[in-house]
């Protein structure tokens, strides 16, 4: 037989990488899986790292990891045709240490990161891919991978395969998920010199700024869109419901070349030049479309488990969380011999009674809820920027009328009330 | 038992790389690094050898530290120990500097275990020479057999080794003494999706690093840039094919309007009289 380990983690990106760097830390034996080149080849995510949940794993990791630049200014743009309505915050509080986030490109963090797990003792090997779990007597006991003499062994397996998790789902944990539970995101990362980039988005050196799209940045399709500085290059991308894009016949990369065209946007973006072209799924059904994700000597962890909180664009923090507790959780197992269900259920319960848990149920009606009235994304944010327009230009009219013009043009009685209760719901739901 | 090194190389993936305009030479940060296609298959051919007749694989390069990438990649394909040579004294070696630092290693190998049988790739991707094996050959003064692409026999007791050497139109038949180099084509082998208890190995190796010093006899003149009589007067990037003619339609369409073209030309494929 061959060898056998402690602990698999199938996949190699926040969740798996975390879980296989506190296993290793607390002395286990883990093999950590990754079916790429290396870790970070086939990662994706939009590049903000929360500083918060990387200490938790790696302390001060800033001074060493291959970050872009730390977050300093986060704006937010609600867009119409032909404008946009914009607010945000920057602070010097995040331009020094600790910082509060920072953007990233995966491809360079992730291989980083993965090579602390290394320092630890975890034994990573790449390019290979795990075709299924190895079920014994109702019990997860190995993977079996692509490769010749592939089958190997562990008291407990760790699912951080990802957002489709192909493997919770043969074990009966999820079913596929429906194009109302996963967004479609496009992103492409488009080279510019450093300085133009500090010009452009009024930063000095090693300032960052993130810049997230509402409205017609998806044509009214229920998303959002994003853009984001790194060090010397861009991230943007669009990322909506695969419904959404479905219903509105529009491919994804039509979708993404709408917003680099869009005048609100186009003139950040000039002169630079596509370096990469990614697209990846994002699990947005949230909490209701979390599935099992604890079993005999198996759990699911990051974004195979749905851990995504779309409204605050948050994914890579929770996934982060989900594998530390995983591998506490795990390493309590060793000691008492025990990988049953019950015991590993420890896990779901820390989870779900902290942060991560109980921001998933705090929005687990928001995708939901805002998918089924369209209105708020394809009417009130064009509503928005009418009124701004009406505001701000001076045209002889009195402020006095101008309000009572606005005010006028959200409709007759009955429109304004459903506005109102729009408001309202929507606020219910967030709240 | 059979010792066999295999010496291989780290390369920029040339398929990828770009060439800088200016300069005319390749712009090493724009391709990840690879082992050299051609040593994968001098590896697995040391690898089949050691399987057919017992012994050891060890590998050998020159590079810098993370050429270790590239020794972990033999050991997933089956070898079993890796040396590194690292050495700022090393950079900027010709193709005769370098079969000068590998010959010190390969020596040096060669006194913890009698080496039989050394196999190199054809050639390197980056600099496509196909000088260094033959290098080696000569400093280490055994048969070096260019263009190998089967190994008919390797037998130690008797100290002999039987091969194919690949020719323009056919191959030949050639017996040598043991020990000797041969550098392979890659149609030799195939390399297989590397087996998994192969790839726990690697994950864990760690390759003998050896610097300079570690190495006996060396006269430093002879090594890195110093030691490289090679010069560059220049590069260029040959000129991209232009014309040519794409034919569309049904494939009888096609067939007729190729035909009509080669008619047409006819004259270009005519033998010439007296050739």
């Amino acid at each position: 037989m061959s060898e056998k380990f402690d602990c698999i983690v199938v996949g190699a990106g926040p969740a798996g990488i975390s879980c296989a760097h506190e296993l290793a830390k607390g002395g286990a034996k883990v093999l950590l899986l990754e079916r790429g080149e290396y870790p970070g080849s086939k990662n994706v995510m939009g590049g903000v790292l929360y500083r918060k949940m990387m200490e938790d794993i790696v302390p001060e990791f800033y001074k060493e990891a291959p970050l872009e630049r730390p977050v300093v200014e986060q704006r937010f743009m609600m867009m119409d045709k032909e404008s946009a309505v914009t607010f945000g915050y920057k602070g010097m509080e995040w331009a020094k240490e600790p910082y509060n986030n920072f953007t990233v490109l995966r491809a360079k963090f992730d291989q980083w990161f993965a090579s602390k797990a290394v320092e630890q003792g975890a034994v990573l090997v790449n390019e290979t891919v795990v075709l299924e779990c190895i079920v014994e007597d109702g019990k997860v006991v190995g993977v079996k991978t692509d490769r010749p003499n592939g089958e190997v062994y562990a008291d407990v397996v760790v699912l951080a395969d990802g957002v489709n998790s192909l493997l919770a789902q043969s074990l009966g944990f999820h079913k596929e998920y429906q194009p109302d539970e996963v967004a479609l995101a496009t992103m492409e990362v488009l080279k510019l010199d450093k300085k133009i980039i500090e010009d452009r988005f009024n930063l000095e050196e090693n300032q960052g700024c993130t810049i997230e799209l509402f409205g017609d940045a998806t044509k009214g399709i229920l998303g959002t869109g994003f853009l984001y500085t790194n060090k010397d290059s861009l991230s943007i991308g669009v990322g909506t419901l695969l419904s959404g894009l479905i219903k509105h016949k529009i491919k994804p990369y039509e979708l993404l070349e709408y917003v680099k065209n869009h005048p609100m946007i186009r003139p950040y973006i000039q002169g630079s030049e596509s370096q990469e072209y990614l697209a990846h799924l994002i699990p947005e059904g949230g909490f209701k479309s979390m599935g099992k994700i604890v079993g005999n000597g198996v759990i699911v962890i990051g974004d195979a488990s749905q851990l995504v909180n779309a409204i605050h664009r948050e994914g890579s923090n929770l996934a982060m969380t989900s594998g530390r507790y995983a591998a506490e959780t795990i390493l309590l197992a060793k000691q008492a011999g025990d990988f049953s269900e019950n015991m590993l259920d420890t896990y779901r319960m820390r989870l779900m009674s902290g942060f991560v848990g109980q921001d998933m149920q705090k929005y687990k009606d928001s995708t939901h809820h805002f998918n089924k009235f369209p209105q708020y994304f394809d009417e009130y944010i064009p509503m928005l920027n009418k009124a701004a327009s009406q505001m701000f230009t001076v045209d002889g009219m009195s402020k006095w009328e101008k309000q009572k013009k606005i005010w006028s043009d959200l409709g007759t009685g009955k429109e304004k009330m459903k506005l109102a209760r729009d408001m309202y719901r929507a606020w219910k739901v967030i709240k | 038992m059979l010792h066999i090194v295999a010496c291989i190389k780290q390369v920029p993936d040339t398929k990828i790389i770009k060439m800088n305009p200016k300069t005319n030479t390749m712009d090493r940060r724009t391709a990840p690094a690879i082992l050299n296609p051609y040593d994968a298959h001098a590896v697995e051919e040391a690898v089949r050898l050691r399987d057919k007749y017992g012994g050891t694989v060890s590998v050998v390069t020159m590079g810098p530290p993370p050429a270790v990438k590239a020794i972990k990649k033999c050991i997933e394909i089956g070898a079993d120990e890796g040396y590194l040579i690292t050495d700022r004294r090393f950079a900027g070696a010709d193709t005769l500097a370098t079969s000068y630092a590998v010959t010190k290693a390969i020596e040096k190998i060669s006194k913890i275990k009698p080496v039989d049988l050394i196999i190199c790739g054809k050639m390197t991707i980056d600099g496509d020479t196909g000088q260094v094996g033959p290098g080696i050959a000569r400093r280490l003064d055994i048969p070096p057999l260019t263009s190998v692409n089967k190994v008919v026999e390797v037998n130690r007791e008797e100290g002999k080794a039987i091969v194919h050497r690949k020719l323009e139109d056919g191959y030949e038949v050639v017996q040598s003494s043991l020990p000797c180099l041969l550098s392979v084509e890659k149609t030799i082998n195939e390399v297989p999706y590397s087996p998994f208890p192969n790839m726990l190995k690697a994950a864990r190796y760690q390759p003998h690093i050896w610097s300079v010093d570690d190495l006996e006899d060396v006269d430093i003149k002879q090594l890195g840039l110093k030691g490289s009589p090679t010069i560059v007067s220049k590069v260029w990037a040959p000129p991209k094919p232009e014309g040519g003619e794409i034919l569309e339609g049904s494939s009888q369409d096609q067939v007729e309007k190729l035909l009509a073209v080669l008619l047409e030309k006819k004259e270009l494929f005519q033998a010439k009289e007296g050739v």
